[in-house]
C-alpha cells in the first residue's frame, strides 16, 4: 500500500513538473528584457525614449527596454566598467572620440543588413558623410543618431554696452572672421565682464579647441590617423592666437576661472545648439543671438559633435537590441528624436523641420548654424586609444596655459609624446 | 606473571571524542568563521584574481583575455611614467603624514586645556570627518579657483594669490592641505584620548624638579603617547597611499603629471585606458609598498614605542 501510494505521488510531480520543465523556458525565452545605457537623464529626454520604447513593445510583446542614465564625465568608463563586469548592456550611447575604439573593436553588432531589411528604413536618407566615423570595411555598426553643430552663442546686451559691433552687424558687412570676434571679446573684457567661452574645454578637454583651430585649417594628426601635426605651422599659429586671447588681450578667461556665458557673465561661447535650453527665461534673459562659427586664415569650416548608438554583439539578445535600434532610427522616429539631437537623415536635415522642434531658434539661425554646419561640419577629432592620447596630450598642453609659455616648444613635446600611441 | 602484570596495568580507558577543550575549539572556529569567510571571499579570493588578471593582457571592448606571464611587470619596469608618479605619491604621503600629524598633535594638546567651550572646539575640528569627501572637495575646488574664494579673501590684504590648481607646486600643496583639514580631526581625537592617558603625577614631579615645558613634553608626553603616534602614523600613511577623490576632482592628476598618484595612475591605466592587465599589475604594486611600508612602521615600534609594561 506504502509502495503504491508512494508510486502515485511520484507519476502526479512528474506529470506537473514535465510540462514545466518543457515550456518553462520556452515562456522565458519569449520574455526580452533590452537595456540602453546613455548620458542624459533629462526628463523630457527619457520621456521620448520611453514613448519610442512602448511603441516597439507594441510590435513585439514581451520585450522591454529600459534607459540606464550614467553621469556623462564619466559615461565611458562606467560603461566599459560595465562591461568588463559581465553586465554589458544591449545598447549603448557612444562618443565621437570612442568610435573608432567600439567599431573596431569587434564588440558592435553589424547593422547594414537589418537596417536594409527593415520596411520603410531607407537607409539611403542617412548620408555616407553622417555614418563616415561609424563604419568599418563598408559595415556600419552604429547609428549617428544626433549631430550637432559648434556654433557661438552671443549676449548682445553685454556686446552693445561695451560699444563693440556685434556678430550679427560683422555677418551682415561680411566681416565675421576669428580677428573681429576676439576683439569683440577683448573689448567686452577690458569692462570687466567675460568674453569668450570655449564651453566644457576648462583647460583639460583640449578637442574642443577643434571649434577654433579648424579655422587654420590644422587638426592633431593627420587624416589616416598616423602622423601627429601638433606641431604644424598653422597650429602653432591657431594655438599662439588662443594664448594671446588668454594671455595678452584676457579676452578667453584663464585657467583655473569658472565662467558660465548662460548666467549672463559672458559676451559669447562656443557650444552646441542644444544648449538652447540652457538661456535664461524672464528677468533673467538677455538679448542672445546663435551665429556659425567665425572665418579663419583657412576659410568658411563647421565642426560637429556626433553621438552614436551601436548594439553590442556579446549579449543574448543581440538580434532584437538590433531590431530595436532599427525601430528607433526609422524616419518616423528619427522626428521625435530631432527634437533634441540634429538628426543624420538628409529629408530632416531643413529649416521647416527642425523649426517644429526647436521653437527657440529662428529659421535664419537654424538654416544658416545647423543645416549649414551639419551639411559642411567635420566630426571633432577622434583616435582608436583616444582615451590614452587625450591624457597624455593634456598633460603636456598644460605647460601651454601659462603666460610665459613656448606655444612652438610645447606643442613638439606633445607630438614627441603622442606620435608612437598614433 | 602473567596474572600480575594484568593486575598492574588495569586496561586504558578511551578518551571520549567530546571534551571541553575539542568544545571550546570548535565555539572559536563557530565565532571567527564569518569574519574567515568574509576576509576569504573579499580579501582573499579578490586578491588572488587580481594577481591572475596581472598576468594577463585584457582587452575589455575586444573581450580578449589573453597570458602573457610577466609582460605585464615588464611593462613596470620600463614604464617612463612610473617614475614620476612614484615621486608624486612619496611628495604626497610624506607631505600629509606631517601636516596632518603635526597639526593633529598640535590641536590635541591644545584641546587638552581646561578652557571654557573646549567641546565647541573639538566638536568643530572634528566635524570634516564626517562631511562627505566629494562634497568637501568640490567646494574646496571653488575656493582654490583663480577667481574663487581664497584669492578673494587674500585680495583683501592686498595679496595676489597663485592659481593654485595650475601651478605644480601649488597642486600638490592644495591637494594636501585639503586632504589635512578633511581627516586631522580622526587623528586628533586619537591624540587627545592618548594624552588624557597620561598618569598627571608624572608633570607634577617634572614640575617640581623644574623641568621645562617643551622638555615635558619630549620627555613625557611624547614617549607616553608613542604607541597612538604609531598607529596613527600607520593609518595616515596607507590612507595617504589610497588617496583618489581629492586628485579626481580638483586636478585629474594636473598639471602635467604633478598630481598623478599611484591609485590615480591605476584608475586611468584601468579604467581610462582600458589596460586592465596593467592596472591589476599596478594595484599588486600598491599592495607590495603597502605592505613593506606597514612591516617597517611596525619593526620600528620596538626601538620608537615605550610600553608601560
Amino acid at each position: 500500500m506504502h509502495t503504491k501510494m508512494l508510486l502515485k505521488s511520484a507519476t502526479a510531480l512528474t506529470g506537473l513538473a514535465l510540462p514545466l520543465a518543457t515550456f518553462g523556458p520556452a515562456l522565458a525565452q519569449d520574455q526580452v528584457d533590452l537595456r540602453m545605457t546613455i548620458w542624459s537623464a533629462n526628463e523630457a529626454h527619457l520621456a521620448m525614449f520611453n514613448e519610442i520604447a512602448d511603441g516597439f513593445a507594441e510590435l513585439h510583446p514581451g520585450v522591454t527596454v529600459t534607459f540606464d542614465s550614467l553621469p556623462f564625465d564619466s559615461y565611458t568608463t562606467t560603461l566599459t566598467t560595465q562591461i568588463a563586469g559581465g553586465n554589458a548592456p544591449d545598447l549603448a550611447w557612444i562618443l565621437e572620440t570612442t568610435a573608432a575604439d567600439f567599431v573596431n573593436s569587434g564588440a558592435l553588432a553589424p547593422l547594414t543588413e537589418t537596417f536594409a531589411a527593415t520596411e520603410g528604413y531607407e537607409l539611403e536618407d542617412v548620408t555616407e558623410q553622417a555614418t563616415a566615423l561609424w563604419r568599418a570595411d563598408g559595415e556600419l555598426y552604429a547609428y549617428p543618431f544626433s549631430t550637432s553643430p559648434f556654433a557661438l552663442f552671443v549676449n548682445n546686451d553685454l556686446i552693445t554696452e561695451a560699444g563693440a559691433q556685434t556678430p550679427a552687424e560683422l555677418i551682415a558687412a561680411g566681416e565675421w572672421n576669428w580677428d573681429n570676434a576676439i576683439d569683440i571679446a577683448a573689448t567686452v573684457a577690458d569692462t570687466g565682464a567675460n568674453g569668450l567661452i570655449v564651453r566644457d574645454f576648462n583647460y583639460q578637454i583640449w578637442q574642443n579647441l577643434a571649434s577654433i583651430w579648424r579655422g587654420w585649417g590644422t587638426d592633431p594628426w593627420s587624416e589616416d590617423g598616423t602622423t601627429c601635426t601638433f606641431a604644424d605651422a598653422e597650429m602653432v599659429d591657431a594655438m599662439s592666437f588662443i594664448h594671446a586671447a588668454i594671455f595678452e588681450t584676457g579676452a578667453m578667461p584663464g585657467p583655473g576661472e569658472n565662467v558660465d556665458f548662460f548666467t549672463g557673465d559672458a559676451a559669447m561661447t562656443i557650444t552646441q545648439i542644444s544648449r538652447a535650453s540652457l538661456l535664461p527665461q524672464g528677468d533673467e534673459a538677455f538679448d542672445w543671438d546663435l551665429v556659425p562659427l567665425p572665418s579663419g586664415p583657412a576659410g568658411n569650416y563647421s565642426v560637429i559633435g556626433q553621438a552614436g548608438i551601436g548594439a553590442f554583439g556579446m549579449g543574448d539578445n543581440v538580434d532584437m537590441a538590433v531590431e530595436f535600434l532599427a525601430y528607433l532610427s526609422n524616419p518616423e522616429n528619427s522626428a521625435k528624436l530631432a527634437q533634441f539631437f540634429p538628426p543624420a537623415r538628409q529629408s530632416l536635415l531643413n529649416a521647416e523641420t527642425l523649426g517644429t522642434t526647436n521653437p527657440l531658434l529662428s529659421p535664419q539661425q537654424l538654416e544658416n548654424v545647423v543645416v549649414a554646419g551639419i551639411t559642411n561640419g567635420v566630426v571633432l577629432p577622434g583616435h582608436a586609444g583616444f582615451a590614452e592620447i587625450q591624457q597624455v596630450a593634456r598633460a603636456e598642453l598644460d605647460a601651454l596655459w601659462q603666460a610665459d609659455a613656448d606655444v612652438e616648444a610645447v606643442l613638439t613635446s606633445v607630438c614627441n609624446r603622442i606620435t608612437p600611441m598614433l | 606473571m602473567t596474572v600480575a602484570a594484568k593486575s598492574s596495568s588495569p586496561p586504558a580507558r578511551k578518551r571520549p571524542f567530546w571534551t571541553m577543550e575539542r568544545r571550546d575549539s570548535l565555539a572559536g572556529y563557530l565565532f571567527i568563521a564569518p569574519q574567515m569567510i568574509g576576509i576569504t571571499v573579499f580579501v582573499l579570493i579578490p586578491l588572488g584574481l587580481v594577481f591572475w588578471y596581472s598576468l594577463h593582457e585584457w582587452n575589455v571592448l575586444a573581450q580578449t583575455f589573453r597570458f602573457q606571464g610577466l609582460g605585464n611587470y615588464q611593462t613596470l619596469l620600463s614604464d617612463p611614467g612610473l617614475p614620476q608618479v612614484l615621486g608624486a605619491t612619496a611628495i604626497f604621503s610624506v607631505g600629509l603624514v606631517i601636516f596632518n600629524m603635526g597639526l593633529a598633535l598640535l590641536l590635541a594638546v591644545l584641546l587638552d586645556q581646561k578652557l571654557k567651550g573646549i567641546t565647541l572646539y573639538r566638536t568643530l575640528f572634528f566635524s570634516p570627518v564626517v562631511v562627505s569627501l566629494v562634497a568637501w572637495t568640490i567646494v574646496w575646488g571653488f575656493l582654490l579657483q583663480n577667481n574663487g574664494g581664497i584669492n578673494a579673501l587674500l585680495a583683501t590684504f592686498g595679496i595676489e594669490g597663485p592659481n593654485w590648481l595650475r601651478h605644480p607646486t601649488t597642486a600638490m600643496i592644495s591637494v594636501i592641505v585639503v586632504q589635512v583639514f578633511k581627516n586631522v580631526g580622526l587623528n586628533m581625537v586619537l591624540f587627545l584620548a592618548a594624552l588624557q592617558g597620561v598618569p598627571r603625577e608624572l608633570y607634577e614631579a617634572a614640575r617640581v624638579d623644574g623641568t621645562p615645558a617643551f622638555k615635558q613634553f619630549t620627555r613625557i608626553t611624547l614617549p607616553m603617547i608613542s604607541p597612538t603616534v604609531l598607529l596613527t602614523s600607520i593609518i595616515t600613511i596607507v590612507g595617504s597611499l589610497q588617496v583618489f577623490a581629492q586628485i579626481a576632482v580638483l586636478t585629474q592628476g594636473g598639471p602635467g603629471m604633478s598630481t598623478t598618484v599611484l591609485v590615480y595612475y591605476l584608475y586611468q591605466q584601468a579604467f581610462q585606458f582600458h589596460k586592465f592587465g596593467y592596472g591589476a599589475t599596478l594595484s599588486i604594486l600598491l599592495f607590495v609598498v603597502v605592505a613593506v611600508l606597514t612591516f617597517i612602521q611596525w619593526q620600528m615600534r620596538r626601538k620608537l614605542v615605550f610600553y608601560e609594561n
